[in-house]
């Protein structure tokens, strides 16, 4: 070989890997070595979403070579057990096809540690496992914890990573938290569990998933709305009128009265996925698409939003009442096993939200989420003022309702369009009919999904699409009025199953002479 | 749906497809681009156009195939519209040329190309001798051949070289994607040592693996060798040589990668051979001029060749390992 002295090794920071180039886009970035220990494997997000995603990113050729998965659970399994469920979990749920080849490279790296989360000597053998991995199998000391679990088990299972030493970072390796929400249940409790984690992993090594934001069509929103000159010159309070947030759900909460009692619809998913969305639609250009400054402009949005007032009048709850879903006869909330008969959890919630700021001033911002809704479908639209002047008679524009765009989140991805047109024939008639991009039922199957890009992004260690702890905080600064103020005073009113809502949501927008839209 | 429309006209092409539209609902809405194929009629068509309906569902397309005929026949056009289940994502029109039309496919393609969507052209045969020049290839920003389906894969690999436009591409290049990213990953990781010269070894009929030769040549400017390892089975192993030592990607059955790196142990990767509507997806994703592409082409003659004394050249990277 030639010379020696040529070839100390450099540090990271100045090193730069000759076979990259960012004009190269075909490259795939694959994560480096490392592997991931799931808490919580028996439960559904690791069976349905965790486990195909990591199958479909090895499929696509995404993870390390020698990639490793460790489930820890108080099963009495062996890692052949363990590595039947992954099996059984990918060949139901993933999204790409079954690769013998592809698998039995994944089970190779399969492991299992049985233990409940107080036991420190499962712990002490989860840390073996995990050394014997970097030793054996090539991890490199490089591992992701997701926490599949509920929130209040995270300080027990981080006391026990940080007293295994797991939870510990080097210079050549690093050590990184997966969390799901709910993140906290107030600003109180959101604070109280960020410090247990921060105490454990430092804020840049936790990834808060929020699912929405893996999704395409929440990223298409920043493409949108920013790589577009047609859509920013009317995205402000000179056009738009106000903006609807809603997300619906046809199913009802049967089986999961453990978590959602005393949760209810604004912890659930306002807090996070809706806020998120606003954030997204009503921000600022960031000045690049830099963690740093993405974040920054979503944390200024949000830090400029508040509820609008009086708390009785702009905002609305309801709960299920037993009905028909569609085709189907479905229970009421107080019917649901599990639920308190009395129970004054809302399965719906409406609020309105005002945005500081130049551009949003005056701008009502209508968020609203609900179960047993009239179908599943989450949706943002931007309805438009009507134009200032008709040079038609009432006559001809009697049909005519606001210009609307939707941004279709799921299902039926896409983006709708609303505008006037004439009826073909004699008259003068206008009428509205939409403009649609869809980005088509079969090319969305083959689009990855929401886990696979934010599993990923973890072991890259890229962290644009994870919420930080102060989105966290303000998002719920801005919501514990409302829960402060339902908390004190009232109960939900009933709205049927298979309906969009209670009456009190379509008073709440009547009283700004607007009215919902039907998704 | 299929739809026969026999001794025909684009007119009436054209015609049919908008009332298909009309009366199925939106078809060819959401149209991304237009995929033309030019191909010989027979097998291979079927062929081309199951891996153009693959890829449609990641980019919903309209496919024209153009399958050349007899040439001693009365010109004439057949055309046949697939819609629905029978075309994946895509709509699909496959025209059937006969007589002096055979080589006149650039104007049966024009009247049916999707108003301001990006065109692409895909030979999946034989390679016209400048793609860029071409008439059916001069109405596309993109040209994608395949070296490995020409007679003689060197050659096919030569005239890419010597007649690269932007906007060419080739699906020997896109079927070392894979590759490219283990390796990339691989020297992302410490010690972040130069390399000090690379070989790559593979079946002599493959152009994939002389790509890779080159592109390894253009990055880092090292002597690079190309080992010839008889014929089939693609690429089979590349070496690259640090200081430290050797870092070795191995994949002799086709289907199973090993990656070996001084005192680390062995990784296992599955890295099969990539199927053509993979590739394709991957080529119809970026429509600009693959300028990474064009430096692997270029750096094509500064890699040196070597054929019966690759043991040797095996034998010192296993000696610098020890």
């Amino acid at each position: 070989m030639t010379g020696s002295g040529w070839h100390r090794p450099r540090a990271a920071e100045t090193w730069r890997n000759p076979l990259r180039d960012p004009r190269d886009k075909r490259l795939p970035h694959i994560a480096g070595p490392c592997g991931v220990t799931i808490f919580g494997v028996t439960g559904d997000l690791s069976r349905k979403k965790l486990m195909p995603a990591i199958y479909d990113l090895a499929n696509r050729g995404l993870l390390p070579p020698g990639f490793a998965v460790t489930g820890f659970a108080r099963r009495d399994w062996s890692d052949q057990d363990f590595a039947e469920v992954v099996l059984q979990s990918v060949r139901d749920y993933a999204r790409t096809p079954f690769r013998q080849d592809v698998w039995d490279r994944l089970a190779e790296g399969v492991r299992f540690v049985s233990g409940s989360f107080d036991d420190d000597a499962a712990f002490d053998r989860l840390t073996d496992t995990i050394a014997a991995l970097d030793r054996m199998h090539g991890t490199s000391g490089n591992h992701a914890f997701y926490l599949a679990i509920p929130p209040e088990a995270f300080p027990v299972v981080c006391k026990q990573l940080a007293r295994t030493g797991l939870a510990e970072h080097g210079d050549a390796h690093w050590r990184r938290v997966v969390i799901e929400k709910p993140f906290g249940h107030d600003l109180h409790s959101a604070r109280e569990l960020n410090e247990v984690v921060n105490e454990v992993f430092p804020e840049d090594s936790v990834f808060r998933i929020d699912h929405y934001l893996g999704k395409e069509t929440v990223q298409n929103i920043l493409a949108l709305r920013f790589a577009n000159q047609l859509f920013d010159p009317i995205w402000n309070s000179h056009y738009v009128d106000h903006v609807q947030i809603t997300m619906a759900e046809d199913i009802g909460l049967g089986g999961r009265a453990g978590y959602y009692e005393g949760i209810g619809a604004v912890r659930d998913v306002i807090q996070n996925h809706l806020l998120q969305l606003l954030a997204l639609t009503g921000m600022e250009e960031p000045v690049s698409f830099s963690p740093d400054a993405l974040r920054g402009e979503k944390v200024k949005v949000l830090s400029a939003t508040k509820l609008v007032g009086p708390l009785d009048e702009t905002t609305a709850r309801g709960q299920y009442s037993a009905g028909w879903q569609g085709s189907q006869q479905v229970a009421g909330l107080h019917q649901e096993q599990g639920f308190d008969p009395e129970s004054r959890t809302e399965t719906f919630a409406a609020i309105t939200l005002q945005v500081d700021t130049r551009r949003w001033g005056g701008v009502p911002f209508f968020l609203r989420t609900g179960k047993r809704l009239g179908r599943r479908v989450t949706e943002i639209a931007v309805v438009f003022k009507r134009a200032p002047h008709l040079p038609f008679d009432d006559t001809m524009t009697e049909e005519l309702g606001e210009n609307a765009l939707v941004i279709r989140v799921q299902p039926d991805e896409g983006v709708t369009m609303r505008f006037g047109s004439k009826v073909p024939g004699t008259a003068m008639e206008v009428r509205d009919v939409t403009m649609d991009f869809s980005y088509g039922t079969s090319f969305t199957e083959t689009s990855p999904d929401a886990y696979e890009r934010l599993l990923l992004d973890v072991l890259l260690g890229e962290p644009s699409l994870f919420p930080v702890n102060e989105e966290v905080e303000l998002s719920w600064q801005i919501l514990d009025p409302v829960l402060e103020h339902w908390a004190a005073t009232g109960t939900p009113e009933p709205y049927p199953a298979g309906t969009w809502g209670p009456p009190a949501a379509d008073a709440m927008i009547g009283r700004t002479g607007r009215s919902w839209r039907r998704p | 749906m299929i739809v026969d429309l026999p001794s025909t006209t684009t007119a009436a092409v054209n015609r049919e497809l908008i009332e298909l539209r009309e009366r199925g609902g939106a078809v060819a809405l959401g149209r991304v681009l237009t995929l033309v194929i030019v191909t010989d009629d027979g097998a291979q068509a079927e062929e081309a156009i199951e891996a153009a309906n693959a890829a449609s569902r990641e980019h919903p397309c309209r496919v024209l195939v153009l399958a050349r005929g007899a040439r001693r026949a009365a010109p004439r056009l057949d055309a046949q519209i697939r819609v629905g289940g029978d075309a994946g994502a895509s709509e699909v029109v496959v025209m059937r040329m006969y007589g002096q039309l055979v080589d006149h496919g650039a104007s049966v393609v024009v009247p049916l190309l999707l108003p301001d969507a990006p065109v692409v052209t895909w030979w999946p045969g034989p390679r016209p001798k400048v793609p860029a020049e071409d008439p059916v290839g001069r109405l596309a920003q993109r040209r994608i051949t395949d070296a490995a389906a020409q007679r003689s894969p060197s050659r096919g690999l030569a005239a890419a070289r010597s007649s690269y436009t932007e906007g060419d591409t080739d699906l020997a290049w896109s079927r070392l994607t894979l590759w490219r990213g283990l390796l990339t990953a691989a020297l992302d990781q410490p010690p972040h040592e130069d390399v000090d010269s690379a070989a790559v070894t593979g079946a002599t009929d493959s152009p994939s693996t002389d790509l890779l030769a080159g592109w390894l040549r253009s990055r880092l400017d090292v002597p690079v060798r190309r080992i010839r390892s008889g014929p089939g089975g693609g690429i089979t192993s590349v070496v690259l040589e640090r200081h430290s030592g050797p870092i070795e990607l191995v994949r002799p059955d086709g289907k199973v990668g090993t990656l070996t790196q001084p005192g680390q142990p062995d990784r296992k990767v599955a890295l099969q051979r990539r199927h053509v509507r993979d590739c394709l997806t991957e080529e119809l994703r970026r429509l600009d001029a693959d300028e990474i592409y064009q430096a692997a082409l270029q750096a094509l003659p500064a890699v040196r060749a070597s054929g019966a004394n690759h043991r040797k050249v095996t034998d010192s990277a296993q000696g610098a390992r020890s």
